[in-house]
């Protein structure tokens, strides 16, 4: 009797409901993985000195993300709880191979520039955690969308991190140079602290700050 | 009456609630408590206040700053003539400094006190004089010829990520000015290490022979045979009196002791900090020097202990960085224990790691960063000593 209601709601909610288009909204803003739930910093920390090195990180974990995410909800039922993490574990490690052997062929110097990050996904906080809260328990449809936001939220605060980074520490934008000539002349300098890890950490700190000062939500009490 | 007094008692309606300009309140009671001593009533019941409030430990140090700042500018003229070649008498030399450090002071202060007053209008807080002293010491740590936009740049990153975001002045974990010269040092390297930036030239041609080398980055090629920038030799006294290529404010321990005794006359300045800060810096040493013999290719290690003490920024910042009363220890043996490990630190990195000539800021900074720690495992072992004594009694 239960079965049969919950097969007729599913029929009736679209393919993109609002409570579907929510998960990949939310991720953007009010459950944002990197400054809301602060994971997947090491990374965010770590290839963030130039924008095109960040696109494609982010393109490795949206391959990751949503595709694990789709396969951990079809095999949900078949994993003994027990044993869950390692299954996960195996499902996105063979996917992040995948991405490597990928990178490795098709475009060397970015894998080269990624180095250890791109099999860092692996552990990145952020896939564990959306297979974990997520995927384990739904269907592969919202899955499928819950791992593209969440996926999508990181790589906005790895741009937007990266695009700050590469202008105020290179002057340049993905290898084009932004500030003009005539700023070095007048005896600009680019920002050597720009380009070191701590800085990171402060401008996604400062992201944070913005966030939460427009976004009263998820301002906590005390 | 007096008419400044006049004017603020005219205006002040406007900045009250309902006024016109409430929003600007902080401002109006930043330049009024600036100016005259507050009429603030106490809330809670009857107190006394004491007289050394906030405004007037400010000035005091800032008043002990003044010899530093004074043979600073002299230095800055002096190296400049010296390198140029050029007879130059006090007058000369005072104008030149001028000139160059007067910006600086100008700089650091409207920037900081700008990004400052922004911040209590937003969020509405009372702005205090916590700036008058680290506006002083941003000049005072960097060296002549610092593009004066890099020094604002600094500056707003001090105050707004060094101070601001924790809560601002009396909530800072790091001390802001030398926040402010870490991140000048990380984002300009070039402007703020190395041999080129600590003589300003002026952009006028220097002698043959010309080296602007300071002291701590000779001691790492040479060890103590070092010259001044025209070849002369440099002694113990030289670094003493601090006619040497440097920071501006740094390079007279003479002037830096003055401001010290200033310091600790009027209680503004705890002397245990300044005291460990140089016992440990000079145990340091001299561990390190008696090492001197077994590793010939350092020529650091055969630096004298009292030489560390008397070049590059040492003195300073046990005086005038250290004993900052927000970011240092607060406990009595906190305090010891925390100028201690500054003056170890500060020797180690010197001595030790060959990419740094000097490690006072980076081991203030890191101490600051240890002060609560130090302070949390001092009260607890006070804590500790005085159950165990109880439950003694009760037994």
């Amino acid at each position: 009797m239960s079965t049969e209601t919950a097969v007729a709601q599913k029929e009736k909610e679209a393919l993109f409901s609002a409570k579907r288009r929510k998960l990949i909204t939310d991720p953007l803003n009010d459950t944002n993985p990197v400054t809301v739930q602060v994971l997947g910093i090491c990374s965010a920390l770590a290839i963030t000195v130039q924008v095109k090195p960040s696109l494609f990180m982010f393109g490795g974990v949206l391959f990751v993300l949503a595709l694990g995410n789709v396969i951990v909800s079809l095999l949900r039922n078949l994993i003994p709880s027990r044993v869950r993490i390692i299954a996960q574990l195996v499902i996105v490690a063979a996917l992040v191979i995948v991405v490597d052997l990928v990178l490795k062929a098709y475009a060397y110097d970015m894998s080269k520039q990624l180095s250890v990050f791109v099999g860092l996904i692996i552990t990145n906080c952020i896939v564990m955690g959306r297979l974990e809260a997520f995927a384990l328990g739904n269907k592969w449809w919202p899955s499928l969308l819950d791992g593209i936001g969440n996926a999508m939220g990181y790589g906005l605060i790895l741009v937007i991190v990266a695009a700050a980074r590469e202008l105020f520490g290179s002057g340049t934008l993905l290898g084009f140079k932004i500030i003009p000539a005539a700023f070095y002349e007048m005896g600009y300098v680019n920002n050597g602290f720009m380009i070191l890890p701590p800085m990171a950490l402060v401008v996604v700190g400062i992201i944070i700050w913005v966030q939460r000062s427009r976004n009263k939500k998820l301002v906590e009490s005390n | 009456m007096n008419p400044l007094k006049k004017l603020l008692e005219k205006v002040e309606p406007s900045f009250r609630e309902g006024g016109k300009l409430h929003k600007f309140w902080p401002v109006y009671d930043g330049f009024a408590t600036f100016l005259f001593v507050p009429g603030h009533p106490t809330h809670k019941g009857s107190h006394i206040r004491d007289g050394i409030d906030l405004k007037r430990t400010m000035v005091s140090v800032i008043f002990a700053m003044m010899p530093a700042l004074l043979f600073g500018i002299y230095n800055v003229g002096y190296q400049h003539y010296l390198a140029l070649g050029q007879e130059s008498g006090l007058v000369e030399n005072m104008i030149y400094g001028l000139i160059k450090v007067l910006p600086l002071i100008v700089v650091s202060y409207a920037v900081g006190l700008g990004v400052e007053f922004a911040f209590c209008v937003i969020k509405k807080h009372q702005i205090n004089e916590g700036f008058l002293v680290s506006g002083m010491l941003i000049p005072l740590v960097v060296p002549p010829d610092m593009p004066l936009w890099m020094v604002a740049v600094a500056t707003v990153f001090a105050v707004v990520i060094g101070k601001e975001v924790f809560g601002g002045t009396g909530m800072n974990v790091l001390n802001p000015a030398l926040t402010a010269r870490a991140f000048l040092f990380f984002a300009y390297p070039a402007f703020i290490s190395g041999d080129k930036v600590w003589v300003s030239l002026g952009g006028e041609k220097a002698v043959d022979g010309f080296s602007g080398a300071t002291p701590l980055s000779q001691f790492i090629t040479q060890g103590p045979a070092i010259k001044n920038p025209v070849g002369g030799d440099i002694g113990f006294i030289d670094g003493f009196i601090g006619l040497i290529p440097g920071s501006i404010g740094e390079t007279s321990t003479l002037a830096i002791l003055i401001g010290a005794a200033i310091l600790i006359f009027t209680g503004v300045a705890s002397w245990k900090i300044m005291f460990s800060v140089f016992a440990g810096g000079y145990l340091t040493a001299t561990l390190l020097n008696l090492l001197a013999g077994h590793f010939p290719d350092n020529p650091y290690l055969t630096i004298e202990p009292h030489w560390h003490l008397v070049f590059g920024g040492f003195a300073f910042g046990a005086v005038f960085m250290a004993t900052d009363p927000v970011t240092a220890a607060q406990t009595p043996l906190g305090k010891l224990i925390y100028g201690f490990l500054i003056g170890v630190i500060t020797i180690v990195i010197r001595v030790l790691n060959p990419a740094y000539p000097e490690g006072m800021m980076l081991s203030i900074l890191f101490m600051n960063v240890a002060a609560p720690l130090i302070d949390y495992y001092v009260v607890q072992a006070n804590i500790k000593r005085r159950l165990k004594r109880v439950t003694a009694k009760a037994a």
